[in-house]
């Protein structure tokens, strides 16, 4: 081979290192294959620190009559029968094995009076399911796993951006990266590959998710060849900080409704009372009494209309500010300081269950919400959509590439119930890291081709050319193109969406794709962000298409894909999911794929259920 | 709007590096990455500068402001006096890489070589433990750190004497002291403690607790007691007699 990079050999690669991505790489690893971990960041700081509620785990701690049946069913509800049923079905039963081997890794939850694993209330789960550590959930999962992870003999290779898969024949066998600290690319040759590289939500203006959450993987693999599933269905948390600005965005924990907090309008109105879907009227409370109850445990009250599902909650607020009724920054207020009415030493007791919230308002908006209401309103939080996996393996339709957690799609379907992320990433990221060793351990790594490596190598430098050619200084930047595509997200393919609106928004997308090609960066590839940002353009263009394409074939409204032009559910619509994948001549094609029939026992649990 | 001018650490390709001013305009609300990243977007495409959630959650931004170890996205512009120009240094206790971006391998490294987490059998049939609440709100202080290093960088053993080799510092203590007083865990790391990992060296100044963005109170709760933990197991003359002869099981 004539290649003139660095090259590591693996059995199993794992791109990216939040839960999903370390939860595989301790898989295979135990399996007893070589493993490498590739992570944009510095290990231990993936997106998965800011999941905050908890983990969704059918253990029935708090009340026994939880089982895998009703978090079974819960899932599907939350995800409106378009998930797919086999990974709800192992999610619900697979979940609480996952979170008690996390405590005989070191994790620490709250516990319950009698010891065990304490599970909080969360929007659309029936029973208190959430196992957590106040609502730094994510944290304490993430650590574990990295605690536990670093002395398995996973190499690690951290602050390294993938910019291609390699593929020999149809198979994936490996990827091309470089490091962001020195540029300098590198050759991860591997048997099998497990993309876990999370969410795309930096696609839009107003967004809880990281500069790391471009869409990487979900791009990677749609270029390699391989599906796409649900692109259309983003979730948009309902309460996202909005002021000061340069928080925007930011989440703000459903623990915090789940604790008892309420929403209310600028007249002071509790406005979910308004609105409540007749498939949750069974289940929710139209009494405040009731609904402070349920939060606080009660079992026989129904839960208040602030938890139900998000997609709903967001468009009630999004209602209110359209309304006129919103707060002094174009949101509504969320106030749990009002719990001292009911309970003695609030204040104290909002400090210790909510311990991130306090001080995060406290320190970035200067506001003590054990005293006053935080202004909050919808964020782009999290994508439905992604790879299409087989439901058991996470295997991809390209041998050799699997993937897990939020790049993946499946599990939620339409829209995504709270707390079933977490757990999503460790019954997914197990599963992964499983079958990934599996292939590896039956197949041969194939051969690396030179031509791949270069042609991916010539692409990702390309904007340097650019800058060269300028003069050093003059052509547009990436940051520019990147800003104009978040707007235009935000604005036409956001929460309320419109034909000709969408289709303006394709229109943009090809013309931003013009100037993409042309970005210039300037300097030298050794920790360039400007580098970077040219090189995730790609990748956000791609999924931000994706999902318009998507949105614009799907016309009805269902989970987090609302559409004012058909503002009603479709009947023929729940039958089948939207598949992307890039057509012989490079465009993006899209297929209605139907889904296949629920067996007779998943059936009758959902009935059992209503 | 106000203007305001950052003095930044810019590095060179041959090691060496110098401040150089950059004046912007800022609205309210703003922190401190914000305008570092408004600067990196309109006059400074290539300032490199390491952050991920922006919400002093994952701890990537960890910088030295004014001379003072913060968290950049922590930081509001309204706390800091903006008649003079700002200062922000990369951490000083690290190798530089590039700007305000340091090399924290080395904190990696010392990370893996300390003991895992070794559970005692569990409590019920169904292969799960129980703990009462009161039992584990210590280590569930400590296990808050977000990893930013800051109380690394503050701490005069590695900052000034540069005793990497020889001691650890306040983030692995308080790491150590999550995992040995954790309820569950069975393993002893004080003789590591007192010889390789040099708990020795700390004089409880109290930097470290100081600059925690997680107001972890490292030394009076995770230094302090293992201090006494390693002087009860090794220079207290009773404890070592009734370690020799006490019923082992």
């Amino acid at each position: 081979m004539a290649t003139k990079y660095e090259i590591f050999e693996y059995d199993v690669l794992v791109i990216g290192a939040g839960g999903a991505g370390l939860r595989a790489a301790i898989e295979a690893s135990a399996a007893g294959v070589k493993v490498g971990l590739v992570c944009k960041s510095l290990l231990g700081k993936a997106h998965t620190v800011m999941a905050e509620g908890g983990m969704a785990a059918a253990m029935g701690n708090v009340d026994d009559r939880d089982n895998w049946k009703v978090h079974f069913a819960d899932t599907m509800r939350g995800g409106q029968y378009l998930n797919n049923w086999r990974m709800a079905e192992l999610h619900a039963k697979e979940a609480p094995a996952r979170v008690h081997e996390l405590e005989a890794w070191g994790a620490v939850f709250d516990r319950t009076k009698d010891g065990k694993i304490l599970q909080r209330n969360f929007g659309g789960h029936r029973y208190p399911r959430l196992a957590h550590v106040g609502d730094r959930t994510g944290l304490e999962l993430l650590r574990t796993l990295q605690d536990h992870g670093i002395h398995q003999g996973i190499s690690v290779h951290m602050e390294y951006t993938v910019v291609s898969l390699l593929q020999d024949g149809g198979r994936v066998n490996g990827a091309l990266g470089y490091d962001r600290e020195r540029g300098r690319f590198k050759i991860f040759h591997a048997k099998a590959v497990v993309l876990a590289t999370g969410g795309l939500g930096r696609a839009y203006r107003i967004t809880s998710n990281s500069w790391e959450g471009t869409g990487d993987g979900v791009s990677l693999a749609y270029h390699a060849g391989a599906e796409l599933l649900d692109m259309e269905f983003i979730q948009f948390h309902p309460t996202g900080m909005i002021w000061p600005p340069s928080v925007m965005g930011i989440l703000v924990t459903e623990g915090v409704r789940g604790e008892g907090g309420v929403l209310r309008n600028n007249e002071g109105k509790r406005f979910m009372y308004d609105d409540i879907p007749d498939n949750y009227k069974s289940q929710t409370s139209t009494d405040p009494e009731e609904g402070w109850r349920y939060t606080q445990g009660d079992k026989n009250a129904k839960r208040p209309p602030e938890l139900l599902t998000r997609d709903h909650v967001a468009r009630c607020i999004n209602r209110e500010v359209k309304a006129g009724r919103g707060s002094p920054h174009g949101g509504v207020f969320l106030d749990i300081s009002w719990i001292k009415e009911k309970i003695p030493n609030a204040a104290e007791h909002i400090k210790k269950k909510l311990p991130s919230m306090y001080h995060q308002f406290m320190q970035l908006a200067n506001l003590d919400i054990t005293k006053e209401p935080m202004e909050i309103g919808p964020t782009t939080h999290y994508a439905m959509g992604g790879i299409r996996v087989n439901g058991e393996t996470q295997a991809t339709n390209l041998p050799g590439l699997f993937a897990a957690g939020e790049c993946a799609a499946g599990l939620h379907g339409a829209n995504r119930l709270g707390g079933n992320s977490l757990s999503d990433l460790i019954v997914f990221g197990q599963r992964a890291g499983e079958f990934a060793a599996k292939f590896a351990k039956e197949n041969s790594p194939g051969q690396i081709i030179d031509a791949q490596i270069e042609a991916a190598q010539r692409e990702a430098m390309e904007p340097f050319d650019r800058g060269a050619q300028a003069g050093g200084s003059g052509a547009e930047g990436p940051y520019q193109v990147q800003q104009d595509l978040q707007i235009m997200m935000q604005d036409l393919v956001g929460i309320v969406r419109r034909e000709d609106e969408m289709a303006r928004a394709l229109d943009g997308i090809g013309k931003l794709k013009a100037r993409a090609a042309k970005v210039a960066v300037y300097g030298h590839c050794e920790y360039n962000p400007g580098w970077h940002t040219a090189i995730d353009l790609k990748h956000l263009l791609t999924v931000s298409e994706a999902i318009a394409v998507s949105a614009l074939d799907r016309k009805e409204s269902r989970g987090g894909h609302f559409r004012e032009d058909y503002p009603d559910k479709d009947p023929a619509a729940a039958k089948y999911n939207a598949v992307i994948s890039k057509g012989t001549n490079g465009t993006m094609q899209l297929r209605r794929e139907p889904i296949p029939p629920l067996p007779e026992h998943l059936k009758q649990v959902i009935e059992e259920m209503k | 709007m106000k203007t305001v001018t950052f003095r930044i650490w810019r590095t060179d390709t041959n090691g060496g590096g110098k401040f150089v001013d950059y004046t912007t305009e800022i609205t309210d609300g703003l922190v401190v990455l914000d305008v570092v990243h408004k600067i990196q977007a309109a006059q400074a495409n290539d300032l490199a500068v390491r952050w991920n959630c922006k919400a002093g959650k994952c701890g990537s931004c960890s910088a030295e402001i004014n001379g003072m170890p913060k968290l950049m996205c922590m930081t509001r512009m309204d706390t800091l006096p903006i008649d003079k120009p700002i200062t922000i240094e990369p951490m000083r206790a690290f190798p530089s890489i590039r700007d305000l971006v340091t090399d924290v391998s080395w904190n990696y490294r010392v990370k893996q070589k300390i003991k895992k987490f070794k559970p005692r059998k569990p409590d019920a049939e169904d292969g799960t433990w129980r703990m009462q609440q009161e039992d584990v709100d210590r280590v569930q202080e400590f296990r808050k750190c977000i990893e930013c290093f800051l109380c690394q960088d503050v701490c005069h053993v590695l900052r000034d004497h540069h005793k990497h080799e020889e001691f650890i510092g306040p983030r692995f203590l308080v790491y150590t002291a999550a995992l040995e007083m954790h309820p569950l865990d069975t393993e002893d790391r004080l003789p590591e403690l007192r010889q390789a990992q040099g708990i020795g060296y700390c004089n409880i100044t109290k930097c470290c607790t100081k600059v925690c963005p997680e107001h972890i109170t490292i030394t009076d709760n995770a230094i302090i007691p293992l201090k006494e933990r390693v002087v009860d197991d090794f220079y207290d003359p009773f404890a070592w007699l009734w370690k020799k002869i006490r019923p082992q099981g």
